[in-house]
């Protein structure tokens, strides 16, 4: 008997219009998220990696209802996050929890952290006064900060630090599931070191299932156990990290893996230069959204017509292609 | 083999602020062969980016670069120019492209338009001329269709197209260096992957001596001959890049090699540099690494290592007491 995934992400779809002139009349649709399924197995790190407009972030907010998806749902735990109600959400946002990129950006920066932390506590009814100021204490503690940095404001402290402040707000409400939206990429290379290994040491204290969404790839080679390859607002591949980065299947995943920049001379493969630009979900072309910069040498009309599903590899990996 | 093509000796450039004095850039120097690619790596506010700016004498007050500080491009001492004769060397002699294109090019003219104002006010041409080398620079950077891409404006182009725009611009009047700063860090990496292709083949090409400035190991590896370290407003280590990636001497380039994360191998835990880079208003006295070096004794807190041994020279102690090397900065923290 299997335990069942803690998220069962199934045929997500979010459409924004593009509304132009005086009446707003919408003129068509950016197909952000375009029909993408996913679990998320208790306790397992999955990354969610793309390259800028692929709908990686989108993604996520639908996942954590901050965005109300078109179409498609999101089991939480056995429950359908859609249908929850207000005290029904509010139980799913404490068990829930986000992390930015800019941690300043989602700061306020009138409140010491202390404040930061105790309003989490607080809004959740966790912990009041004495006990609060107690959690405050372990929180800061627990991400390596001091106790006495509770009284300090986010300006004063460093790019790393306030990430920390932000993953211990995330904590504070003692949740199950954390998303990470690029946590680290603005973060310098030793800082970003230090952030990663924390959040693998709060993993495991914690028990925590993590959705790692970035755009760097070495990042999550270090972190994942399972990885999700999307372009253009779908999944194009899916696989047990070990899978994805030894034998990836996706020409996307190939050409992705080896423009990214490597320290060691040996184990460089080819470079897969990728002719155009990344397209834009507002304007995704039939067929497999890859087509257009696809280098595989067989590609043909089924590719510019035909939208290739994601599909069982053997191995655990899954791939959307139709010339595998 | 004739002599570099630009020299810096002991920059100092340091801002003058209500605050005190930040010393951004303190004590830089380097030279720059002719064809050859320097690589600056370092962590923010490190001074890679000042370093640049001071060659170009673009910082603003109340920056200043301070006196003996020596930039020279051929037989021309850039910090006794004129500001109309250092005009001449910005956008001509030597050129810089940067991080976010949109910054650089004015949105409200066509991209054809600006570069061909950079090739005319450089170097007296009419018009149609201007016009012409325009779209031959924009074939030259691989954009299709140049002669209908001079009449687009910037916000019409895709990111990577746009840097390429930029780049076009930059080697319109052929210049002898290019300084480019972060150049591919705002693009994806499959973009980054033509652009650093398409920066190696125009320098084999023109010939042009380049400085690249990024926080990314990987990226300055694949294109760099030479790399400096620099940290705290210092250069830490400097070599060819294949012996400061190999064989880095001192501690931090050591730590940073550890602590990037690699596409080849999962590790349990990454190596980490304990502490965070410190504020340039108030750079630790002795090594300015010292409070984040694994290895530190007091000689590093009290006296200010000079870059030593010849091959490959780190500012670092260790240089003269190699048998202080503790296993500390093995395990990696």
């Amino acid at each position: 008997m299997s335990v069942p995934p803690l998220v069962e992400v199934s045929d997500l779809v979010k459409h924004f219009p593009i509304r132009k002139g005086v009446l707003g009349r919408t003129q068509g649709h950016v197909r952000a998220v375009d029909g993408v399924s996913l679990d998320i197995r208790r306790g397992e790190t999955v990354a969610l990696v793309g390259e800028s407009g692929c709908g990686k972030s989108t993604t996520a907010r639908l996942i954590l209802r901050l965005l109300e998806p078109t179409a498609g749902r999101v089991i939480f735990d056995g429950q359908d996050t859609l249908a929850l109600d207000r005290t029904g959400l509010m139980r799913f946002r404490r068990r829930a929890q986000i992390i930015f990129q800019d941690p300043f950006g989602s700061l306020n920066p009138r409140m010491t952290v202390g404040a930061v932390l105790r309003e989490a506590l607080h809004v959740h009814g966790i912990a009041r006064g004495e006990a609060a100021a107690r959690c405050v204490a372990e929180l800061l503690d627990a991400v390596g900060l001091h106790a006495d940095d509770a009284g300090r404001y986010p300006h004063e402290f460093s790019g790393g630090q306030r990430q920390r402040v932000g993953i211990a707000r995330a904590l504070a409400v003692e949740p199950e599931f954390i998303v990470a939206d690029e946590p680290v990429s603005a973060l310098d290379v030793s800082v970003q070191a230090q952030v990663l290994n924390l959040l693998a040491d709060l993993q495991q204290r914690f028990r925590l299932t993590y959705l790692f969404i970035t755009h760097d790839l070495s990042v999550v080679r270090h972190l994942a156990d399972r990885v999700a390859v999307m372009y253009l607002g779908r999944l194009v591949e899916l696989g047990d990290s070990d899978s994805v980065f030894g034998d990836p299947l996706h020409p996307y995943t190939r050409a992705l893996l080896s423009a990214v920049p490597v320290l060691e001379s040996e184990g460089r493969g080819q470079r897969i230069v990728l002719s155009g630009d990344v397209g834009h979900a507002a304007s995704a072309p039939p067929g497999c959204p890859f087509h257009p910069r696809c280098p595989h040498p067989e590609k043909d009309e089924t590719c510019r017509a035909v939208v290739p599903v994601l599909e069982e590899r053997g191995g655990g990996a899954q791939a959307a292609c139709h010339r595998i | 083999m004739s002599g570099p093509i630009l020299q810096v000796e002991n920059l100092r450039t340091y801002f003058h602020t209500a605050d005190g004095l930040v010393r951004a850039v303190d004590g830089v120097s380097f030279n720059l062969g002719r064809g050859e690619t320097l690589g600056i790596v370092g962590e923010s506010g490190c001074g890679k980016s000042i370093t640049c700016l001071s060659i170009l004498r673009l910082v603003d007050p109340p920056g200043r670069i301070e006196p003996d500080s020596t930039i020279r491009l051929g037989d021309r001492e850039l910090t006794r120019l004129s500001e109309a004769a250092m005009r001449e060397v910005r956008g001509n002699a030597i050129s810089m492209i940067f991080q976010e294109p949109m910054t650089s090019l004015n949105p409200v003219w066509t991209i054809g338009g600006q570069i061909a104002e950079a090739v005319r006010l450089h170097r007296g041409v009419g018009r149609a001329e201007g016009r012409e080398r325009a779209a031959e620079m924009l074939g030259l950077v691989g954009l299709a269709n140049p002669q209908r891409r001079l009449d687009d404006y910037p916000h019409e182009l895709s990111g990577g197209m746009r840097q390429r725009a930029m780049i076009a611009m930059a080697l319109a009047c052929d210049p002898d260096v290019l300084l480019a700063d972060e150049p591919t860090t705002a693009l994806d990496v499959t973009i980054q992957a033509e652009i650093l292709d398409l920066l190696c083949e125009l320098q084999e090409r023109l010939g042009m001596a380049m400085i690249f400035v990024s926080h990314d190991l990987g990226v300055v590896a694949q294109i760099a001959d030479r790399v400096i370290v620099m940290y705290a407003g210092q250069v830490l280590e400097e070599g060819a890049t294949e012996g400061i990636f190999s064989r880095p001497r001192h501690p931090y380039t050591e730590g940073l090699l550890r602590s990037t994360p690699k596409l080849t191998a999962k590790l349990p835990r990454l190596a980490t540099i304990a502490g965070s880079v410190p504020s340039p208003k108030r750079w630790p006295a002795g090594c300015r690494f010292h409070p984040r070096c694994p290895h530190a004794w007091d000689r590093c807190r009290e006296d200010v290592p000079p870059l030593l041994a010849v091959d490959q020279p780190s500012r670092c102690w260790l240089e003269e007491e190699p048998q202080r090397r503790t296993r500390r900065g093995e395990a990696g923290g």
